[in-house]
């Protein structure tokens, strides 16, 4: 297509509704606005929590104090884990991206509820602003890890309650995103939009919103019972007032390992946009990568006891989730093969965002495997509490979710902004951030083998040639990271304009254009194939979009 | 595309007494809880207030929530909500009975 499509159709930003400046972005019930302030939001959020790693791992450069004390070191792992919990991985894909885009890859004009889009945003928001107030209030940052553990939490003198209610917050705005999206892949979809021609990032959604619905009021009322036993000293956690510590664990896990996939689904439905579109290849067993979503989303909400072997709960509970937990490998398995098969013999084009993929499938399998080892109670025992689940955690949440979070804002850059990026520095960027990866969090794997506790601001000597390891090679993931975005913002000023489809995709975000009109299509989308049939390329996506 | 009605109102809703009877007979039920939880039952108390629960529920998701006079697929996702629910009581008493 020609420049002369993107520029003659009014685009979202030049839309002009009731509000002008900054209240025509915090006041529009525009999904693509909304997806953007979520974007520009869950960002800064994001760098906050880097800085946050990058201090603590400056702290363990060398044995004893280096930077700060333990008090301290406890506060700050405690909000990095908040922040990039509940404010960057659990909103992240979705809320970003899939507010942009869902309605747009089905052919609606919007959500199905856009001021309830709006509302959910602004409970983020709140959210947000209440879990940086908690900083200054008497006590002092919270310090009881992200997982808010009893009975610590509940006797902790730190400030714990403005960070749980801004995590009850955070909940509903979780919640109100999933009805949102469940309800518009139901009621909104294009004529010819059948279930099984959604692009298959939808159906990821879809998987997600059911867990955002069925598993997050768990964690909110389990924060109301925790608020509850703090203030009135009702006993429900706490041994010493007749609490069960562990049915605090059931319900925490019970939202919080849904919670992961909540993390990590989207992400998998990114890779099998982003496959296919650089392979040029029909996506390999479509219906199988389909109910594999909601397979995971099913079966993960089973395996919450995995993360409590060593709590004192019962051996028979202890077998049943690790037989649960080696069953969920399955559906996360089938997607991994089924992304391989559909690169094989396909005209790959080496692109930011499939090296983005490439490396993703790389970290996400070391992630999945070790999952295995922590998933059978034996090993599981060993390396419990150690920094091999630190390194587990961050190779499937930070190289699965974040890894995919940055491909899919290479990928859907130039639709969201109409610029291009520069590509050499792109894939500059993708590399240094893999071997900083690799650098900082393998090493970790290591470390926990051999016995290193995490949470601890000081270790032993023998530690300290891996600390140095880790440490450096957060230098390095920063240095990637500063490359990439810097990229990004360069390319927002003074990038070339995007053609409408820059890809060649198939979906129907690449049938508008770039930027999409405010009301996203300026004709009535009617599907006939599906969405990676590239042998009806030809047919499907008009001239202009070509 | 078409135009879709916003709201519809259910053929069979039930009138107000029908609902002011649903209503009175979940307040006998929490008053049923409360003198229930007086009782020395045992291992059956925690059984005794899960059955006047669903009892409760049952009644606001189909009468105050409407689920009864609504589309049968708002019925499958209920249906499906409560069998996730059912799953992870039962997977949660692999803990506490066996502890």
């Amino acid at each position: 297509m020609s420049n002369s499509i993107s520029t003659s159709i009014k685009s979202f930003y030049e839309y002009e509704g009731k509000h002008r400046g900054i209240l025509g972005w915090i006041l529009s019930t525009d999904h693509k606005r909304i997806g953007l302030l979520y974007l520009w939001s869950m960002v800064g959020f994001f760098l906050v929590g880097v800085f946050l790693g990058f201090l603590m791992r400056l702290e363990m450069l060398s044995m004893g104090k280096t930077i700060m004390g333990p008090q301290t070191y406890n506060a700050i792992f405690t909000l990095h884990g908040i922040i990039m919990i509940f404010l960057f991985i659990v909103p992240g894909i979705p809320a970003a991206f899939g507010n942009f885009f869902l309605p747009i890859m089905i052919g609606a004009e919007d959500v199905q509820f856009p001021r309830l889009n709006l509302l959910s945003w602004w409970l983020y928001v709140t959210g947000g602003l209440f879990a940086i107030i908690s900083l200054f209030l008497s006590g002092g940052p919270i310090d009881t890890g992200w997982t808010f553990y009893v009975p610590y939490s509940i006797r902790t003198t730190t400030q714990v309650i403005l960070p749980l209610i801004a995590a009850f917050i955070l909940g509903f705005s979780s919640i109100l995103t999933g009805i949102n999206f469940i309800t518009t892949v139901h009621r909104m979809r294009a004529k010819g939009m059948t279930f099984f021609k959604l692009p298959l990032f939808v159906w990821a959604l879809y998987a997600t919103g059911w867990i955002q619905i069925i598993g997050t009021p768990v964690i909110g009322i389990t924060i109301l019972l925790v608020i509850i036993e703090r203030v009135f000293s009702v006993g429900l956690f706490d041994p010493a007032l007749g609490g069960d510590p562990i049915l605090f664990q059931h319900l925490f896990w019970i939202y919080s390992h849904p919670a992961v996939y909540i993390m990590i689904l989207p992400a998998m439905g990114v890779v099998s946009e982003i496959i296919p579109t650089f392979a040029r290849k029909h996506i390999f067993g479509y219906k199988a990568i389909a109910f594999s979503s909601l397979a995971i989303a099913f079966i993960g909400t089973l395996v919450w006891g995995h993360h409590m072997f060593t709590s004192g709960m019962s051996d028979t509970a202890r077998w049943v989730y690790s037989f649960l937990t080696y069953i969920v490998a399955l559906p996360s398995a089938v997607k991994v093969f089924n992304w391989v098969a559909t690169m094989y013999k396909g005209s790959i084009r080496m692109s930011a965002p499939f090296v983005f993929v490439m490396a993703f499938i790389v970290l996400f399998s070391i992630g999945g495997l070790t999952g295995l080892i922590l998933g059978s109670v034996a090993t599981n025992v060993h390396v419990h509490d150690t920094y091999f689940v630190v390194a587990h955690f961050h190779f499937v949440m930070f190289g699965g979710t974040g890894f995919i979070f940055f491909a899919a804002l290479h990928y859907w850059f130039p639709k969201m902004f109409g610029k291009m990026y520069n590509e050499k520095i792109a894939m500059t960027a993708v590399g240094i951030l893999t071997i900083g990866f690799l650098m900082l969090y393998f090493t970790m794997f290591i470390l926990g083998y051999e016995g290193m506790p995490r949470r601890y601001y000081d270790y032993l000597p023998q530690f300290q040639f891996l600390h140095i390891l880790a440490t450096v090679g957060s230098w390095v993931l920063i240095s990637g990271l500063l490359l990439m975005f810097g990229n990004l913002l360069y390319s927002l000023r003074k990038g070339a304009s995007a053609k409408a489809n820059p890809w060649n995709g198939m979906t129907l975000e690449w049938m508008t254009s770039s930027p999409p009109p405010f009301e996203n299509f300026n004709y009535h989308p009617e599907i006939k194939f599906g969405p990676y049939e590239y042998e009806h390329y030809e047919e499907a996506v008009k001239d202009e979009y070509k | 595309m078409e135009e879709k009605p916003v709201h519809q109102e259910h053929k069979n809703s039930p009138g107000y007494g029908y609902n002011i009877l649903i209503w009175l007979t979940l307040i006998s039920l929490t008053c049923v809880s409360v003198a229930v939880a007086g009782l020395d039952l045992g291992a059956y108390i925690l059984l005794t207030a899960l059955v006047i629960a669903t009892i409760k529920s049952t009644l606001v998701i189909n009468i105050f929530m409407h689920i009864k006079f609504d589309d049968p697929i708002f019925k499958l996702f209920f249906s499906l909500i409560i069998f996730t629910l059912f799953v992870l009581f039962v997977l949660t008493a692999f803990d506490i009975l066996y502890r």
